[in-house]
């Protein structure tokens, strides 16, 4: 039985676009390793959008500052070893802010806890907390999420043409 | 179901294999030792096509266990079935831009609850014992031959639903008593570390999702696990061919999580070819909402799939408010 291949930040092939007709930009085809090998530290660089909702890439590097949501969002580790602190917040983002915003230096509310994630683990990034980054090994964050303020879109650096 | 149960025209069994013949609306649908013929009225005639049985049966199943899913599933090049989200068509040439133009098509829409009761009837009659339509090729027995005893434990297997995440209290399970896979068997069984203050017992969670997939015994069947408002992930696990071209009615993008898959991406309505799409490990793609797109994966991969369910999407690309591309760059 062949080996499972998963790519990461220093290891990876992108696939390609065999055209017959139309226009490859239609695919947005990107690669989530290459855009965070290129990214700074916890920029959240969008790699897929349908309408509002969004797909963004973290490059996991060192500590990122505390973010805090209003909905949920979940962080699949793709590469590296990241782990996660998590705060309830004592004043939540309101209910109507979509995506994620900088919760500052030092947010007020209770620990909930940490969660540690390495290759292919799933966190739920709960909705009304504040949550910050710590890779203990360079990493890759694929995180389901709303566009928001922090959400970087840099389309025509990142995809196929 | 009772209603549309009672409404299931078959015949009796067929002396010669052992199967019966369908009738729904004005289409009738048999099949014999190796293939499965359908049959509808066009131009003052009946016109006929056919498909490998295997290849119908596989489409078949996930069009009941998707419950016709988003817009449009493809047996073939010929027949399928177009989802309006309660009523679904089914059509034989309509979405071939030969048959139509030579007016050989046909199109029959019929109550949802009619025509899953139909297709399903046909599976439990049709799908024989020791094949699985859900399964790899290399890993299920034959769907050829005269009539063999039946396989109702395989079909009626259903898409997961998750509220959430999958492993929260109340939400779909984790698969931690389904077995590895044989081609995942080198894919880490380790699972996330959780540390929780106390005061906040169960209110963190995470787990391994490629555990969970790999523990996967369906190809080509997406499951929730992970709901954010209306954006779905559906990841999966593929191997050999999707065995339906899924036409779009919205967009949809794709996440390579492992290996890699192919996809032929062709025009919606015609069929005509427009790109070939390798993805590998990592790499992101959306298929736009005027598509259709059949997808080959060598090896057993991890798929992403990730979904918009906002209820009105269908309508406002049909109108043409929303464009078929998701980003203009």
């Amino acid at each position: 039985m062949s080996t499972t291949v998963f790519g990461s930040i220093s290891d990876y092939q992108k696939g390609s676009i065999e055209i017959v007709s139309g226009d490859p930009k239609h695919y947005v085809f990107s690669n989530i390793f290459e855009v965070a090998s290129k990214s700074k530290p916890y920029e959240r660089v969008v790699v897929g959008k349908n309408l509002e909702y969004v797909q963004e890439v973290m490059r996991a590097e060192g500590q990122s500052p505390w973010f805090a949501c209003a909905h949920d969002e979940f962080a699949l580790c793709m590469d590296g070893e990241v782990e996660i602190e998590f705060l309830k917040l004592k004043e939540p983002p309101p209910e109507s802010k979509n995506g994620a915003i900088l919760a500052g230096d030092t947010p007020e509310g209770k620990r909930m806890g940490l969660i540690r994630l390495k290759r292919g683990h799933q966190a739920l990034l709960p909705a009304g907390c504040a949550y910050r980054f710590t890779a203990t090994k360079l990493g890759v964050i694929l995180q389901q999420t709303i566009l928001g303020d922090l959400s970087v879109e840099k389309w025509n650096e990142i995809c196929l043409q | 179901m009772s209603t549309a149960l009672s409404k299931v025209v078959a015949s009796d069994p067929s002396n010669e294999n052992g199967y019966r013949t369908f009738k729904l609306g004005k289409f009738e649908l048999s099949r014999d030792e190796y293939f499965v013929t359908i049959r509808w009225p066009a131009k003052g005639q009946m016109r006929s096509h056919q498909m490998s049985a295997e290849a119908f049966l596989r489409a078949c199943m996930r069009d009941v266990a998707w419950n016709f899913f988003y817009g449009w599933v493809n047996f073939d090049h010929v027949i399928g079935t177009r989802n309006h989200y309660g009523q679904v068509d089914l059509y034989a040439g309509t979405f071939n831009g030969i048959m139509k133009q030579a007016g050989v098509d046909y199109t029959e829409r019929f109550d949802g609850a009619h025509i899953m009761a139909t297709f399903k009837a046909i599976l439990r009659d049709w799908v024989n014992e020791g094949f699985d339509p859900f399964a790899a090729p290399v890993e299920t027995g034959t769907a050829f031959g005269t009539k063999q005893g039946e396989n109702i434990e395989a079909i009626e297997r259903t898409r997961i639903q998750t509220k959430r995440m999958p492993g929260l209290t109340g939400d779909s399970p984790l698969r931690n008593d389904m077995p590895i896979n044989r081609a995942f068997a080198d894919v880490s069984q380790d699972e996330p570390e959780i540390i929780e203050e106390p005061g906040f017992k169960g209110q963190l969670h995470a787990f391994s999702l490629f555990k969970y997939l790999s523990r996967s015994d369906v190809t080509w069947n997406p499951s929730v696990t992970a709901v954010c408002k209306a954006s779905l992930a559906c990841p999966t696990t593929e191997e050999y061919i999707l065995p339906v071209f899924h036409g779009n009615d919205r967009v949809e993008w794709f996440i390579q999580l492992s290996d890699e898959i192919v996809w032929d991406v062709g025009d919606k309505n015609t069929g005509a070819p427009r790109a070939r799409v390798t993805m590998k490990a990592g790499d992101v793609a959306a298929m736009p909402a005027d598509i259709r797109h059949q997808g080959y994966s060598k090896k057993r991969s991890m798929l992403y799939v990730w979904e918009n369910v906002t209820p009105d999407l269908p309508k406002r690309y049909e109108q043409g408010d929303l464009s078929p591309f998701p980003v203009d760059f």
